[in-house]
């Protein structure tokens, strides 16, 4: 490998400076300072309101920041729309309650963003679906309506959705926490299969097994704020700030 | 006493076992639906009363008394429907002044209609790409045949009248209010706030005036700010304000609808890379617009009624038709016989759109399977 690639792999897919949002006079992001590698897994958790869903959805623009720089492969975040698009381009998104189209069909969901976006003929667009639906172990169902699936399932489709784009990104918001818990399961192992291959993942969750299964790196926020980030077995074995402690204790108490 | 265990298990399953007769079949059905309480037996027999008072005296003063042929009202003698008029008039109820040679191309024009409907109304149609390139032409040849030029003989607009004129004027204005009331509601939730405040200003002021000054002020009004060479039709004046009309409400309808599209739909479309008009045509619009189906069938229908007004500028539509034949000394008095008859007509056309949007809305039904 020369010393360009090196550079160029080592450089980071998302920088983060000096972020700061409001919503009216909330300040709902404070100071937020973040760099993310390539094939870095990251989860954030903190408490509710604590802007965790807020930053990651700063990432791909569904949210305008106030101040602060975001630097998405390569790609500054402005008002500028052509950089809006080339970034959610490369920023896959899967939701706390799935938000498929429920119009169309698995497979249809799974290719609109694929022709429309990338402009890929339908029949490549089809063919990478069903690899993708296959991958989430449920291409059987590609001819039926999300209102047909379980969550479980209606999650999976999502995640192949956005693997459809071929991300180089992708971000999960609370994937897990609209699920019955037998589903939860299910959902995980896709997302830990994803994680083998080497995506880059920034996850919002609270299912701390899952953090310290995959995650490189686990954020804590609260207020706002990064209160603490570390390695999974430094978090939770030795949580610093009292913040954390707390958060843990009540989170794992049962 | 003794207690079963707290703990039980249930290995073998039961199997299924049919309904009970009394709820299947005719005799459940009437059961279930007529006479399952006293009150609903007794509303089962008032209506029975109702249908049995109403009904027949009506077939009997329509149909079986009912006189078809004659020169005028004086030669229907019987106590029922008078329907001697029919045979001189009805070329007149279909197609106003039209000159009589030439009401096949209103005819043709009307056969026509369906193959240009079909592609857009129905699913399994053959070759629908180029089906739609005839829909487009449709409005076009439409035009030619009832105006004439290149070579047939020109029809005065004016001259158009009776259902024909009720049909030209509802489906131009249901073809056009539909993609107008779309970018009226599109508009009034943009982020551009002069598209937002003329998408408003223009529903509200629109919509809070009765049709029938819009028709007048066609009339009156219009041709006074334009320059005195440029007349406006006036079949295509009715048009534009009956379609201005229908589109601020049918701009409302659908707001409602892209209310009821919950905000994940519209995130999920840009996160996913989608431009403005791409998630409003492929995700938000198809799913807005099938939650609308009921208000926007209920202001096509509107529409089509209020065609009717066109009475106010001196177009004959097939009611004016009506109107002027009852004040006629031949017909005097025969207006129970002329309004069923009108009423017939729109009731058919009216019918056939609320069925089929009830069809279209079973169809669309994605949501539980």
């Amino acid at each position: 490998m020369s010393a360009t690639e090196q550079a160029a792999n080592n450089a980071p897919v998302i920088e983060i400076d000096g972020l700061n949002k409001w919503y009216g006079a909330f300040h709902v992001l404070r100071d937020i300072n973040l760099s993310v590698d390539q094939s870095e897994r990251i989860v954030i958790c903190g408490p509710s309101g604590s802007g965790k869903s807020t930053l990651i959805r700063c990432i791909n623009r569904l949210e305008e920041h106030q101040e602060g720089r975001i630097v998405v492969d390569g790609t500054r975040l402005t008002n500028d729309l052509k950089n809006i698009d080339a970034v959610r381009r490369e920023v896959g998104m899967v939701f706390q309650s799935f938000n498929l189209f429920p119009h169309l069909t698995v497979l249809e969901n799974c290719t609109l963003a694929p022709i429309w976006v990338r402009k890929t003929p339908k029949a490549e667009a089809e063919a990478i679906a069903m690899e993708y639906l296959e991958r989430v172990k449920i291409p059987e169902q590609a001819g039926k309506f999300p209102g047909q699936l379980s969550g479980g399932q209606q999650q999976r489709v999502a995640i192949a959705r956005s693997l459809c784009m071929r991300p180089k990104i992708m971000l999960f918001d609370e994937p897990t926490s609209a699920l019955d818990p037998e589903m939860i399961k299910e959902v995980l192992d896709v997302m830990v299969d994803l994680a083998d291959t080497g995506m880059t993942m920034l996850v919002v969750t609270h299912e701390m097994g899952f953090a310290s299964q995959v995650a490189d790196r686990v954020i804590f926020m609260d207020e706002g704020q990064i209160v603490e980030q570390n390695t999974p077995d430094e978090f939770f074995n030795n949580p610093q700030s009292e913040r954390t402690k707390l958060f843990l204790s009540q989170i794992l108490s049962h | 006493m003794t207690h079963e265990p707290f703990h039980r298990t249930h290995d073998d399953m039961l199997s299924e076992r049919p309904a009970p007769l009394a709820t299947v079949g005719v005799l459940g059905w009437m059961r279930a639906n007529l006479f399952s309480s006293l009150a609903n037996t007794a509303l089962t027999i008032l209506a029975i009363y109702l249908l049995w008072i109403s009904v027949p005296p009506f077939l009997q003063w329509a149909i079986f008394d009912g006189q078809l042929y004659g020169e005028d009202r004086f030669s229907c003698t019987g106590d029922g429907a008078c329907w001697a008029w029919l045979d001189q008039r009805i070329g007149q109820f279909l197609y106003g002044f039209y000159p009589s040679e030439e009401t096949w191309r209103i005819d043709l024009a009307l056969v026509l209609l369906f193959p240009a409907l079909a592609p857009w109304l129905m699913e399994n149609v053959p070759g629908k790409r180029y089906m739609r390139w005839f829909s487009v032409a449709y409005p076009f040849i439409a035009t030619f045949l009832l105006v004439g030029g290149f070579g047939l003989t020109e029809v005065s607009t004016d001259d158009l009248g009776g259902f024909s004129l009720n049909l030209v004027v509802g489906l131009s204005g249901i073809v056009l209010s539909l993609p107008v009331g779309i970018l009226l509601a599109l508009g009034r939730q943009s982020r551009l706030p002069l598209i937002r405040w003329f998408s408003v200003i223009f529903i509200e002021v629109v919509r809070g005036v009765p049709l029938i000054t819009l028709l007048f002020v066609s009339n009156i009004i219009l041709p006074i700010f334009l320059p005195a060479d440029v007349a406006l039709n006036s079949v295509v004046r009715v048009i534009v304000m009956i379609t201005a009309f229908a589109s601020a409400y049918m701009a409302e309808v659908i707001r409602g609808g892209l209310q009821a599209i919950p905000k994940g739909q519209y995130e999920a479309a840009q996160a996913m890379g989608l431009g403005y008009w791409q998630s409003m045509r492929l995700i938000i619009l198809p799913q807005a617009l099938k939650i609308s189906i009921p208000g926007i069938v209920n202001t096509f229908i509107g529409l089509f009624k209020d065609t009717t007004l066109v009475i106010v500028i001196g177009l004959f539509d097939i009611l004016g038709i009506a109107r002027a034949m009852v004040s006629n000394p031949d017909w005097l008095g025969l207006s129970s016989e002329t309004y069923v008859f009108v009423s017939l007509f729109f009731f058919v056309v009216c019918y056939a759109m609320s069925r089929y949007s009830m069809s279209l809305e079973r169809k669309l039904d994605t949501d539980q399977r």
